[in-house]
């Protein structure tokens, strides 16, 4: 497999060859604009999810001349509702859009050489080979990361929304679609505490994710965040090949 | 006792209670189960018309709050009513017979009634060492509770110990107390929560299955729509200083004394189902909440293993020490931060030891071409 490395031009993360070129259009226009919905509402949740766990200091005075409370949870419902209003049509996408968009859904762990590409890419964040893969997607670990974002996004969904039902009530649509949630935790109170970790997780991923999209923009042989920002990914040593 | 039961009205008739407080008992039962307008006349029309349909109250591992509970419910008639009702026929803790007549009178219910009694019970079996941590009658409550509901037309489970498992099935619960559910499978079972369930919830849930035959609607937890539909923090008279951000941050501060919101107090009214909001308790006097002291979330399961009543995040019990989900996020963010440092540290020096690699050009640096960046 290590012949893999010598390859001229680019592969996708399943061994898929692209003809030697500098630029491949990866992130459509809807991939890059769920994207930064997606991290825009995810800040918001994030600030309003934690406020609603520790609110602010008490404010004095008269109830009927403040609605802090009410504020931050109203932000918090709706950013959450623009995530899953997004999410959904990010599926929608991975349908109609291209082999890229399909990927953060369906990561290939039955494919050899992606798993491979996997610990090849552990290997080079461990600083155990000198150079990375170049892929036109998601590198297999990056792939994996994303796909376990996914999955956890998923989670914060359904918890969300199994934890708004109980505002909206037992006759309510969120708690007819949601209400399951409280089959596996009877008490709304676990369904809290595991919603609060779901956000420490994504706090984790996208603190990680940042950092590693920077630094490989830095040091790989690919272009990361411009891509995300323009859809192209551009291949830097390619020039003479 | 005779097969031919006489009816709720007969009853209360003999025992003097005039047809006037008769049809307000009935009007007051039929608005606290929310029947709606026609309610009353349902009510009733089923109070003297059905014969009584006979109750069995059993005790497990319990603290008889369930009892105490239930003899002070507000409304005599209720209280009287229901309560001599029941006692008619077996409740151990309040009836007059004793020893063997008591255990007679089980016996004679099952047989003579057999799918027609209602099974009520407070608290729950153990079963641990085959059920030896709770004797009752000299023979293990698991065997008896089990035996009386095979012949049972439906169950009612009185308060968190029938129906979660309460304290005694506390970590690490050492006699396996368990929720009835567990033992009794193929009967129909409603659970009423709280510890213990107000009063007036007990007799409204008891009124509406022996007045209708029938079990009231439930929730998906088993529990009666009617009682158990909203939580405290729904209807709670402190609900606006929830919403205007305006909390009690230390017990006996000013926001203590103006009766602010006790969420960071611990109070657990947002993820508890319970009627205290609106029914109140000793007859509508108070509750918790209004009494100053937040709510521990009494009817949900698992409440007695959720870490502190006073915190407002719950405790997690994890590898032996106690932290909340916001000390968990936190080191692990830190953990995450300083290994992120430790590896922008080793990439950069490396960067700067290694030669550059002659098969990589750096195009960014590179003005002329085009495609940089
Ligand atoms: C990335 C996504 C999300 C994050 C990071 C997040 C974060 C949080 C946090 C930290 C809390 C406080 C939990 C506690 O009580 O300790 C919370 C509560 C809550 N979240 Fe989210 N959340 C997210 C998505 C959603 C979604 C999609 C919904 C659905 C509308 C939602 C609805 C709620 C509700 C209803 C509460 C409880 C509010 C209350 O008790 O007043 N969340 N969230
Ligand atoms: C300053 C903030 C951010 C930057 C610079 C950034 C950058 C990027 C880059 C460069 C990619 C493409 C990865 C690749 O080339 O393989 C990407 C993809 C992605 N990012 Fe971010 N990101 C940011 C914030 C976030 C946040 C907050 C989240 C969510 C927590 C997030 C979730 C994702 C996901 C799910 C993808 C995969 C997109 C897809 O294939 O559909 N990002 N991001
Ligand atoms: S006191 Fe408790 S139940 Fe009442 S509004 Fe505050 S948090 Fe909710
Ligand atoms: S306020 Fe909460 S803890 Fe108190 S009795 Fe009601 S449900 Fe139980």
């Amino acid at each position: 497999m290590q012949e893999v490395t010598k390859l001229q031009g680019a592969i996708d993360s399943q061994g898929e060859r692209a003809v030697s070129r500098q630029t491949v259009y990866v992130y459509e226009t809807a991939v890059r604009l769920w994207h930064w919905i997606n991290a825009l509402a995810i800040t918001v949740l994030c600030i309003s999810g934690y406020l609603i766990g520790s609110p602010p200091p008490s404010v004095p005075g008269e109830a009927s001349a403040y609605y802090l409370m009410g504020y931050i949870r109203f932000a918090h419902f709706s950013a959450g509702y623009v995530l899953a209003i997004g999410f959904l049509f990010r599926l929608y996408w991975a349908f109609v859009g291209n082999r890229y968009s399909k990927q953060i859904f369906v990561p290939p762990v039955w494919n050899k050489l992606w798993r491979w590409g996997l610990v090849y890419e552990l290997k080079w964040y461990l600083f155990l080979v000198k150079d990375p893969k170049k892929y036109i997607g998601h590198n297999p670990l990056g792939h994996a990361a994303m796909s376990s974002f996914v999955v956890v996004l998923i989670f914060m969904i359904c918890s969300g929304f199994a934890l708004y039902s109980q505002g909206a009530g037992n006759d309510s649509w969120q708690f007819a679609l949601f209400g399951w949630v409280f089959s596996i935790w009877p008490n709304a109170q676990d369904v809290h505490t595991w919603h609060h970790l779901g956000m420490w997780s994504i706090v984790i991923f996208a603190i990680i994710h940042v950092y590693a999209a920077i630094r490989e923009d830095i040091l790989s042989r690919q272009s990361t965040i411009s891509s995300i920002v323009s859809g192209e990914r551009v291949f830097r040593d390619d020039f003479r090949n | 006792m005779s097969a031919q039961i006489e009816t709720f009205y007969e009853l209360i008739r003999r025992q003097g209670i005039t047809r006037r407080s008769f049809v307000k008992f009935c009007s007051l039962t039929a608005a606290s189960l929310g029947l709606g307008p026609t309610g009353a006349a349902s009510v009733a029309q089923a109070l003297e018309t059905k014969p009584r349909v006979p109750v069995i109250w059993m005790h497990g591992l319990e603290c008889t709050c369930c009892t105490e509970s239930f003899i002070r419910s507000a409304h005599p008639l209720a209280k009287d009513v229901v309560l001599s009702m029941i006692s008619l026929d077996y409740n151990d803790t309040i009836m007059a017979a004793a020893g063997h007549q008591a255990e007679a009178i089980l016996q004679e219910t099952r047989q003579k009634y057999k799918g027609q009694y209602i099974l009520a019970v407070e608290g729950n079996p153990p079963l641990n060492e085959d059920g030896m941590f709770c004797i009752d009658g000299g023979r293990p409550f698991v065997e008896r509770l089990t035996e009386m509901a095979s012949d049972a037309m439906a169950v009612v489970a009185w308060g968190t110990c029938a129906s979660w498992g309460c304290v005694q099935a506390a970590k690490p619960n050492p006699t396996h107390a368990v929720p009835i559910d567990k033992v009794i499978r193929n009967k129909p079972i409603v659970k009423v929560p709280g510890c213990p369930p107000i009063a007036e919830v007990m007799t409204g849930v008891i009124t509406f299955v022996t007045m209708f035959g029938r079990l009231p609607d439930l929730d998906r937890q088993g529990r009666p729509k009617m009682f158990y539909s909203q939580r405290i923090h729904d209807k709670c008279y402190r609900r606006p200083h929830f919403d205007a951000g305006q909390f009690v941050e230390e017990w006996d501060d000013d926001g203590a004394r103006k009766g602010f919101c006790l969420y960071k107090m611990g109070c657990k009214g947002p993820t508890t189902y319970n009627a205290c909001s609106t029914t109140r308790w000793n007859g509508g006097v108070s509750f918790p909440i209004q009494s100053g002291h937040g709510c521990i979330g009494c009817s949900e399961d698992g409440f007695w293993d959720k870490g502190s009543f006073y915190d407002r995040l719950t405790g997690i019990n994890a590898f032996g020490v106690e932290r909340n989900a916001d000390q968990i996020g936190l080191a692990a963010v830190g953990v995450v931060g300083a290994g992120i440092a430790v590896h922008a540290g080793i990439t950069a020096v490396r960067q700067l030891t290694t030669k550059p690699r002659d098969n990589i050009k750096t195009i960014s640096s590179d003005p002329t071409n085009p495609n940089a960046g």
